[in-house]
C-alpha cells in the first residue's frame, strides 16, 4: 500500500514531507500537484526527506506526496540502444517530440522504452517443463544490426516454464513466457523488466581482466593499457582534453556496448555525440557507432539530484548488456560533478561535512561505483562471460590532484591517465602525462600482445618508456648547461624522445587516419622508433654525430612523424618502407665515417 | 506554479532579519521561488524571492538589501508568481537597471511576453551543434581560438587589463560570412561607473545601441540584484533568438562580481561552504547561466555568450575562473606580461582554447589549411617560449641553429601576429597568410603538423616560386 503525505518544507531540490510512515528508504515518490519525480533519502519519524529530480520552483507546503512503493529503477529491454536518456532514464528525444519544445519542461512523463514498437522475438528453444532461473536466455531480438538482444529471465525470478511465445513480432508489453514459481505462483515475463539502479545486478564469479580493451590510442594501448572489465580515471584541469579523450574511447574502443554518461557537463557535448556518432563507422564492424551506444545526459544545468542518479542509471544499463555476454564500456564525464551533486544534497540535508564540504561517505560511494566494473561470469544458461569497463573523468578544482575526489578515486581504479595542462597548452594531444600516469594491466595484457602482435612488444614498450623517463632527467641538466653540453648519447636520447612524443604519443582525434591506430600500426611505429634508436646508437660508436643524423635524415624523420596521418591502417607496408629508409640512412652515415 | 488560482497574501510578522534575508513567520503556503514585495513603513517598496518555504515560515531574499527594514511595521506581500520579466524586441536600443527597469528616460516596455527569468534547460536532443564561423578580425582569436555562433567563450582577464576594450572590438567587428548582424544583449554586473560609461559610450557612439539592450547593475547597488541581472539578460536573449530568430551576442561582465554576490548570499544563509567559502553549488549555479547559449534544431536564431571575468590575483586556479572554464567551451586568457610589453590584444594563446573551433573551420568555412596551421603555430610558439626561458639561463649561443630560429619565430609571432590595432580588422585569409609568413622562419622539416599538400600550396616559398613561374609563363605567352 503506497503512502500519501504532505509537503512541510521546500529548499531547492530538497523537500520534506510528513505523514510518510511506511515509506521506504530510496523509495521513488511523486511530489506535488505536478507529480515531480523524487527519491527518499532520509526518514525521521513520519517525515521523509526527498531529493527531487526536477526543479521545485512553485512547490509549496501542503501539496501532496505520493509513494510508489518501489525504489528508483530503470526499464531494461530492447530499445535502449541509440537512445538519449536523462539521469532517471527519461528519453530526451521523445520528450522533445511530445512537448514540441526545445526546452525540457518539468513534470513530463514518458516511458523509457517505446511501448508500441514491435520487436522480432526468436525463442531460444526453452520448452514448457524446463526449469529456469535468473539470467537464462529465453530468446533473442535483433535490437540493432550490431547488437543481438538476449531476452533473459530477470535475476530474482525462478520457476518452471509453462509457455513460451512462438517466433514473431511483439511489443515490450506483450507476454513472451509464463512460468510457475516454486511456491505455485504464476509469473508472466515480458521482454523488459525493471531493476533498482542502486543495486548491482548479480554475478556468479569475477575473473581477472586479461584481454586489452583496444582503444586505438597509442599512448593508451601501448603505454598505459586498459583491460576489458578494468577501471580507470582521467583526471585533468579544464581544457586538457578529458572530454575529447572520453569521446574517442567511446568511439574507437573494442567494446560491443558503450554507455556514455554526460554527468553535469556541457549540453553541446551530448549534442556532438548525438550528431556525430550516427555518421561515424565503428572500426570493428563498419556500422554506425550509434548502433552500439547509449547516452545518459544530465547536463550541468539540469536538476542536480538527477545528476546524482545518472551514474547509477548508466552502470545498471551497462550491467544489463554485460549479462547478455557482451563487453560493455561505461564512460562517465564527470565523476566530480556527481560528487558535487552528493555534496549539494548532503549540504541541504545538513549532514556533517568532511573534506572540502564533501560528505564522509564520498569514498564508499566511489568504491561501490567502481566495484560494479569487472569481467565476470554471469548467471544463467547458456554460460556467458561479459564485462563492464568503467572509465571516469575527474575534474579536480584548479587541476589539483590531491583534492578529495581525485585522491579517493585513485584508491579504486587501476589505470590512471593523468591529463596535463602544460601538454595541452602546446597542443600535445592526448595530453596524457607519461610521468604521472600508470596502468596496473601492463603485465596482464602483455600476453595478448605477444601472442597476437609481436613477442617483442613488452621489451620495446619498456625501452620507449625508459627513453621518456631519461628525457625528463636530461631536461633538468639542459636547463643548466644547454643542449650543446650533453654527450652524444644523451643528445640522441633527446632526439629519439622527441620522435616518440611527436610521432607516437601524440594523436589527432579528429584526423580520419590518425584518430585510430590498430595494434599492428602501433607496433610498427614503436618498432621503427626503437630500431632507429638502436641503429643510431651503434652509429655513434663509429663517430657519427647526432647533428649529422638529424641533418641528413631530417626529411625521413619528418616522414616517420607524418606517418601518423599518411599511413592508413591498411597500408602498413608504407611504414616498413619508412623504417628501411631510416635504417639505410644510418648505415650510409656509418659507411661514410668508416670508409667502408 | 501549481495550477490552482492563488492570491496575494500579506504578512507583517517578520521573525528575523539577517544580511539580505528576511524570515517571515505565520505563512504556510509560500511557494518556492515565489516573488515577494516588501513595503517599508515609509512606503518604499522592494522586491525579493522565497529561498525556502516551510509550514509556518518562509525565508525571503530581498534584492535591494535589508537596510532600513524593521521587524515591526514592514509589510511582506507574497505575489503568487515566480520571478518573471516581460521581454520583447522593443528592448533593443534601450538601457535598463539590473532588475530590468528602464533607466534611459524612455517609455516603459509595453508589448512583450512574460517569462520566468530562470528559463528551462535546453534539451540536449534539441540542440544543434554550433558550427558557423564568426570572424572577429583578431588574429589570435580567428586563427587559433576560433569562435562559432552558439558558443560560450569567456575572456579571463585580470584587474587593469584591457578586457573591456577587447570585448567592444569583438562586438564591433564580429561578423559571419553570410553577413547576418548580431543583436547584442549586454549585462553589466556589479561594475564601476566608469566601466558602465565606457560601454554605454561605445554603444551610443558607434550606433550599435540600435541593435543592443543594456542591463546595468553598478558596484554600489545591492549584491543580490547581481544574481538577477544576467538571468534577465539571458531571458531576453532567448526570446530574441528562439522566438524571433535573431542571432544574439550576450556579453556578461564581470562574472567575478556575480560569484562574489553568490558567496555573500550563501554565507548569510549559513550554508556549508565549499572551496574558499564559495557555496558547493556554485558550479551548478554558474552552469544555469552559461548553458543558456547555443543553437537548436528548427530555430533560426542563436545565442553566443561572451562572459568576462577578472581572475582574482591573476590566478586561473581560483574557483571562479576554474569552475567557469569547466563549463564554458574554451577561454580567451589575457596576459599581464604581454600587456606590460605593449602588446595588444595581450592574448596568451597557449592558455587560451576554443573547444568548438574544429567544427567552425576548414574548407567552405575558413580555409583547408586552417587546422594544421593553427596546430603548428601552437607547437612552434610553445617551443619558442620554452627555449626563451632556456636561453635566458644558458645563453642563446649554446642553442642549436634550429633552436635560434624558433626564438626568432617567437618574436615575430608576438610582434606581427598577436599584436594588432584596436581598429584593425583582419580577414581570416589575412590572418592565415600572416601565419604562413612567420612559420616560414622555421625550416620546412620542422613543420610536422602541416600536411605536405598544404605546404606546397601555401608556404610563401612555393607560392613565390609559383607566382614567378606564372609570370614567366605569361611573359613567354605574350
Amino acid at each position: 500500500m503506497a503512502v500519501k503525505g504532505r509537503i512541510i518544507r521546500v529548499a531547492g531540490p530538497l523537500v520534506v514531507a510528513e505523514g510518510m510512515s511506511g515509506a521506504k528508504m530510496y523509495e521513488m515518490v511523486e511530489v506535488g500537484e505536478e507529480r515531480l519525480v523524487g527519491e527518499i533519502n532520509r526518514i525521521v519519524g513520519d517525515k521523509a526527506y526527498i531529493q527531487v529530480y526536477e526543479t521545485t520552483t512553485g512547490l509549496k507546503p501542503g501539496e501532496p506526496v505520493y509513494g510508489t512503493g518501489s525504489p528508483l529503477s530503470v526499464e531494461l529491454g530492447p530499445g535502449i540502444i541509440g537512445k538519449i536518456y536523462d539521469g532517471i532514464q527519461r528519453p530526451l528525444d521523445v520528450i522533445k517530440e511530445v512537448t514540441k519544445s526545445i526546452f525540457i519542461r518539468r513534470g513530463v512523463k514518458v516511458p523509457a522504452l517505446d511501448r508500441t514498437k514491435k520487436w522480432h522475438f526468436k525463442p531460444s528453444g526453452v520448452k514448457p517443463g524446463d526449469k529456469v532461473s535468473g539470467g537464462d536466455v529465453l530468446g533473442e531480438v535483433p535490437e540493432t544490426p550490431l547488437v543481438t538482444h538476449r531476452v533473459m529471465v530477470p535475476p530474482d525470478v525462478r520457476g518452471v516454464i509453462k509457455w513460451v511465445a512462438p517466433e514473431g513480432d511483439y511489443t515490450v508489453e506483450d507476454v513472451i513466457a509464463e512460468l510457475e514459481t516454486p511456491d505455485g505462483g504464476k509469473v508472466e515475463l515480458k521482454m523488459y523488466h525493471r531493476w533498482p539502479v542502486r543495486r548491482p545486478r548479480p554475478i556468479v564469479e569475477k575473473y581477472e581482466p586479461v584481454e586489452p580493451l583496444i582503444t586505438g590510442f597509442r599512448v593508451i594501448d601501448t603505454m598505459f593499457p586498459m583491460a576489458k572489465g578494468g577501471t580507470g580515471a582521467i583526471p585533468g584541469p579544464f581544457g586538457s582534453g578529458k572530454t575529447v579523450t572520453l569521446q574517442s574511447l567511446a568511439k574507437w574502443s573494442s567494446a560491443r556496448i558503450v554507455v556514455y554518461i554526460g554527468c553535469g557537463e556541457r549540453g553541446n557535448e551530448m549534442t556532438e555525440v548525438l550528431e556525430s556518432f550516427p555518421k561515424l563507422k565503428d572500426p570493428w564492424t563498419g556500422r554506425p557507432m550509434m548502433e552500439r551506444t547509449i547516452l545518459i545526459a544530465n547536463t550541468s544545468n539540469m536538476p542536480v539530484a538527477a545528476r546524482e542518479a545518472s551514474i547509477y542509471t548508466g552502470i545498471t544499463i551497462a550491467e544489463y548488456y554485460r549479462d547478455m555476454g557482451y563487453d560493455a564500456l561505461l564512460v562517465a564525464d564527470s565523476t566530480s560533478r556527481w560528487a558535487e551533486a552528493l555534496r549539494e544534497i548532503a549540504g541541504r540535508l545538513e549532514e556533517m561535512p568532511a573534506e572540502e564540504g564533501y560528505p564522509s561517505y564520498l569514498a564508499s560511494r566511489l568504491a561501490e561505483f567502481y566495484s560494479r566494473a569487472g569481467r565476470v561470469k554471469v548467471p544463467g544458461q547458456p554460460e556467458r562471460v561479459g564485462s563492464v569497463t568503467v572509465v571516469g573523468a575527474v575534474s579536480p578544482p584548479g587541476g589539483d590532484f590531491t583534492e578529495p575526489v581525485t585522491a579517493n578515486t585513485k584508491r579504486f581504479i587501476r589505470v590512471f591517465w593523468a591529463l596535463d595542462a602544460k601538454l595541452a597548452y602546446s597542443r600535445h594531444y592526448p595530453a596524457i602525462n607519461w610521468l604521472l600516469s600508470y596502468s596496473a594491466y601492463v603485465e596482464t595484457v602483455a600476453k595478448w600482445w605477444h601472442e597476437n602482435i609481436s613477442p617483442k612488444w613488452k621489451e620495446y614498450r619498456d625501452q620507449a618508456y625508459e627513453l621518456l623517463l631519461r628525457e625528463d632527467e636530461l631536461k633538468d641538466i639542459v636547463r643548466l648547461v644547454g643542449t650543446e653540453g650533453l654527450s652524444e648519447r644523451d643528445k640522441l636520447i633527446l632526439e629519439v624522445a622527441r620522435i616518440i612524443r611527436e610521432g607516437f604519443l601524440q594523436q589527432n582525434a579528429f584526423d580520419p587516419v590518425d584518430a585510430f591506430a590498430t595494434p599492428q600500426k602501433q607496433w610498427k611505429q614503436l618498432e621503427t622508433i626503437i630500431d632507429f634508436y638502436r641503429a643510431a646508437l651503434n652509429a655513434l660508436q663509429h663517430g657519427v654525430t647526432v647533428k649529422e643524423i638529424r641533418e641528413r635524415l631530417a626529411d625521413k624523420i619528418r616522414a616517420f612523424i607524418m606517418a601518423r596521418y599518411n599511413v592508413p591502417n591498411d597500408k602498413l607496408e608504407l611504414l616498413d618502407k619508412i623504417r628501411e629508409e631510416l635504417l639505410k640512412g644510418i648505415e650510409e652515415l656509418i659507411r661514410e665515417k668508416t670508409g667502408r | 506554479m501549481a495550477a490552482e488560482a492563488r492570491v496575494v497574501r500579506e504578512y507583517e510578522s517578520i521573525r528575523e532579519i539577517r544580511g539580505p534575508l528576511v524570515i517571515v513567520e505565520g505563512i504556510s503556503d509560500a511557494a518556492y521561488d515565489e516573488i515577494v514585495e516588501v513595503e517599508l513603513p515609509t512606503g518604499e517598496k522592494r522586491k525579493g524571492r522565497v529561498l525556502e518555504t516551510a509550514r509556518g515560515y518562509a525565508v525571503v531574499q530581498v534584492f535591494e538589501g535589508t537596510t532600513g527594514i524593521a521587524a515591526v511595521g514592514t509589510k511582506v506581500r507574497f505575489l503568487a508568481r515566480t520571478l518573471e520579466v516581460k521581454v520583447s524586441d522593443e528592448m533593443l536600443g534601450r538601457v535598463f537597471n539590473g532588475l530590468g527597469e528602464p533607466i534611459d528616460g524612455g517609455p516603459p516596455i509595453t508589448s512583450g511576453v512574460w517569462r520566468d527569468i530562470n528559463g528551462d534547460p535546453l534539451n540536449p536532443a534539441a540542440r544543434a551543434y554550433p558550427e558557423d564561423f564568426i570572424q572577429t578580425g583578431i588574429s589570435a582569436i580567428d586563427g587559433m581560438n576560433t569562435m562559432v555562433r552558439g558558443q560560450k567563450l569567456p575572456i579571463f582577464s585580470g584587474a587593469g587589463l584591457p578586457h573591456n576594450k577587447l570585448a567592444v572590438q569583438i562586438a564591433r567587428q564580429a561578423t559571419v560570412r553570410t553577413g547576418e548582424e548580431f543583436a547584442v544583449v549586454f549585462a553589466a554586473i556589479g561594475v564601476m561607473h566608469d566601466d558602465a560609461l565606457f560601454f554605454k559610450k561605445f554603444f551610443e557612439e558607434t550606433g550599435a545601441i540600435k541593435r543592443a539592450a543594456l542591463f546595468i547593475n553598478l558596484a554600489d547597488e545591492p549584491a543580490s540584484v547581481r544574481l538577477i541581472t544576467p538571468r534577465i539578460a539571458l531571458t531576453l536573449a532567448e526570446h530574441l533568438a528562439f522566438d524571433l530568430g535573431m542571432h544574439v551576442l550576450v556579453i556578461l561582465t564581470d562574472m567575478t562580481n556575480y560569484a562574489e554576490a553568490l558567496r555573500e548570499i550563501s554565507a548569510a544563509r549559513e550554508e556549508v561552504p565549499g572551496r574558499q567559502g564559495y557555496p558547493g553549488y556554485m558550479y551548478s549555479d554558474l552552469a544555469s547561466i552559461y548553458e543558456r547559449a547555443g543553437r537548436a534544431h528548427g530555430k533560426k536564431g542563436s545565442i553566443t555568450q561572451m562572459p568576462i571575468l577578472t581572475m582574482p590575483n591573476d590566478d586561473i586556479t581560483h574557483p571562479i575562473p576554474d569552475l567557469t572554464g569547466y563549463i564554458t567551451e574554451g577561454q580567451i586568457v589575457l596576459s599581464r606580461e604581454l600587456h606590460n610589453r605593449g602588446i595588444y590584444p595581450p592574448i596568451n594563446v597557449l592558455m587560451s582554447l576554443s573547444r568548438l573551433m574544429k567544427e567552425g573551420i576548414g574548407p567552405g568555412k575558413t580555409r583547408e589549411d586552417h587546422a594544421n596551421v593553427s596546430d603548428q603555430l601552437y607547437a612552434a610558439y610553445s617551443r619558442a617560449v620554452e627555449l626563451r626561458s632556456l636561453a635566458a639561463i644558458v645563453g642563446e649561443e649554446s642553442l642549436s641553429e634550429v633552436d635560434r630560429k624558433y626564438l626568432r619565430f617567437g618574436e615575430a609571432f608576438e610582434q606581427r601576429f598577436l599584436k594588432q590595432g584596436f581598429y584593425e580588422n583582419r580577414s581570416i585569409e589575412e590572418t592565415l597568410d600572416l601565419a604562413w609568413e612567420i612559420l616560414a622562419i622555421l625550416p620546412e622539416s620542422e613543420l610536422y603538423r602541416i600536411k605536405d599538400e598544404y605546404i606546397k600550396k601555401y608556404h610563401p616559398k612555393y607560392r613565390r616560386r609559383r607566382q614567378q613561374q606564372e609570370a614567366k609563363a605569361a611573359a613567354t605567352a605574350s
